[in-house]
């Protein structure tokens, strides 16, 4: 568990973060959103302490940060940036090992566990390992920034724009992998972005900032239905609120007996990707399948019926 | 490169020749040299001329490198910042002193022979080292410096894994243009009675004999063709392993 208590950062007369307190449970991923300027960085690089607290302290598991001196502090904490910041001169076997290598774990281990990275990451250990940073790909050196982050199996891992970098399609992808990866390991996760989109689609907890205030911290769902200030509303934006909505809800809530004619969904997919289905066809329903096998189906009245819960 | 792996070889065999079997070069000297007089150097041998010359530059650079990236590592640090402007005056001035004007002054207080030749090269070959090493230092890529501080590398450790090993191709260069400028001021250490290949061409020029003055210019030539063309080779290894 991550508790930020009451952190203020001040630059001069002005507060860049201003006595923001919010608490994350471990195995979720906090998006952290905000327009440039409102101190979403500089609360999270508070939490490894490259910036210090004017005022306030976060605690780690109940452990306070400030107790720690701040490099072997960082070395518990993962740390992926915009950009990947590998060391060029360093393979990717090296780079992915660094955190491991200061934690002074043995050759092996070390060995073993940036295999399993790549492995995670979907990059063949034996081809990539002795491969230079220089000569990947942006999509492939920005997910061995993340496989350097996780190496040491931190408390935490912290992302600063992580994939701004990366083109849409990409980038889509690297978040994909970025939700399966977390499930696998369970791991706690802070994550920095302007992107509001980002954030309602991988955020367990969403927290809004502005001018150094906290102004909201919920679920992505109570975000988008009951946005606390104008500011936040105009994050998520009025008209594409229905249809953030409807992709965060899996069709499997509102699926029911039936049949239905035409291409099926799967139960994971979300109601927006039925409602598109649906429009794009001229149907009134589609089937759902599971693991291959019919489950029913989702119409168009039921994918309304649930938009106008949170109406 | 097709030139250059052809070359190489022919102007180290050349290289090697001059020094080691001075008498082959005779007839071709020989038109250069005044009627009567010795063709060939031979008041003592070229081999020795040699090494001592390149000792005393090697000597002189490795000392300019120690203090010039002591001293570059110490202002780029944020607690030396402040003495950036100071020690860029110190290094110039050094180069702005002429090298002839430093052994005559270093003369009364070291005695003649390698010492004051040393104190001049040492001089003149600070402020390209200390240039480059400030400018490495202080360009490296800001993400990646970022990174290291975050997953938690000490001072000690971002400097020597991270900031040295990713300067290394841009200070080489500094140390590069260091000994070529060292190799040619060397020889004017002969004036003070340093064993330098410059003892050739004074010899030479004191009894007219231009055929002494070109065989000792070509031998100090060749050495820094060759010894440029080589640490050019080894920045460029350095520099793609770098990634740069």
């Amino acid at each position: 568990m991550i508790e930020i208590d009451r952190i203020t950062k001040m630059y001069g007369d002005t507060a860049a973060v201003d006595a923001v307190s919010l608490t994350a449970e471990s195995g979720t991923i906090t998006c952290i959103v905000g327009t440039s300027g409102s101190g979403k960085t500089t609360l999270l690089r508070m939490i490894n302490r490259l910036e210090e607290p004017t005022s306030g302290e976060v605690r780690i598991n109940g452990d306070s940060t400030l107790a720690t001196k701040p490099h072997l502090l960082r070395r518990r904490i993962g740390y992926a940036i915009q950009g990947h910041g590998l060391f060029p001169h360093h393979t990717v076997g090296r780079n992915i090992g660094a955190v491991p290598e200061l934690l002074g774990w043995p050759k092996d281990r070390i060995r073993a566990r940036v295999d399993e990275l790549l492995e995670l990451f979907s990059m063949e250990p034996d081809q990539f390992r002795d491969r230079y940073p220089g000569e990947l790909s942006g999509g492939q050196q920005q997910r061995v920034g993340v496989a350097r982050a996780l190496a040491s199996r931190p408390d935490l891992l912290l992302m600063d724009e992580p994939f701004g970098a990366l083109d849409p399609i990409i980038r889509a992808r690297a978040q994909d992998d970025l939700r399966r990866i977390q499930k696998a390991l369970g791991s706690t996760i802070m994550l920095v972005t302007h992107d509001m989109d980002e954030a309602i689609r991988l955020g367990d907890m969403v927290a809004v900032m502005d001018g150094g205030k906290l102004v909201q911290y919920a679920p992505p769902a109570e975000i988008i239905a009951r946005p606390a200030t104008s500011f936040v509303a105009d994050m998520v934006g009025e008209v594409e609120r229905p249809m953030r909505l409807l992709s965060l809800v899996p069709v499997a809530e509102v699926v029911e007996d039936g049949a239905a004619d035409g291409e099926a969904l799967p139960a994971d997919a979300s109601l927006r990707d039925a409602l598109s289905a649906c429009l794009w066809t001229g149907r009134t329903a589609v089937p759902v399948t599971r693991d291959g096998a019919a489950a029913g189906r989702v119409t168009l009245d039921a994918i309304r019926a649930r938009a106008e819960l949170h109406a | 490169m097709r030139i250059g792996t052809i070359l190489r070889p022919a102007l180290v065999i050349l290289l090697l020749a001059l020094v080691l079997r001075p008498r082959w070069f005779a007839p071709v000297f020989a038109p250069l040299a005044p009627q009567g007089a010795p063709v060939i150097y031979e008041r003592s041998s070229l081999l020795s001329l040699s090494l001592s010359h390149l000792g005393l530059v090697a000597a002189a650079t490795l000392a300019a490198t120690l203090v010039a990236v002591t001293l570059a590592i110490l202002v780029t640090r944020p607690a030396g910042a402040a003495f950036r402007p100071l020690s860029r005056t110190i290094t110039n001035m050094g180069q702005t002193f002429p090298p002839v004007a430093v052994l005559a002054l270093a003369v009364p207080a070291l005695g003649f022979g390698a010492g004051p030749t040393l104190v001049a090269l040492f001089l003149y070959g600070l402020l390209p080292i200390f240039e480059n090493s400030v400018t490495a230092l202080t360009t490296l890529p800001p993400t990646t410096m970022e990174a290291a501080r975050g997953i938690g590398l000490g001072r000690w450790q971002r400097l020597l894994r991270v900031e040295l090993p990713l300067a290394l191709p841009v200070i080489l260069t500094g140390i590069r243009l260091s000994v070529v400028i060292s190799l040619g001021t060397a020889t004017i250490g002969s004036t003070v009675a340093a064993r330098t290949l410059g003892e050739v061409i004074i010899a030479g020029l004191l009894t007219s004999n231009t055929a002494y003055v070109l065989q000792g210019g070509l031998i100090v030539g060749l050495f820094a063709v060759l010894i440029y063309d080589a640490l050019v080779q080894l920045e460029r290894r350095l520099a793609r392993r770098a990634g740069r």
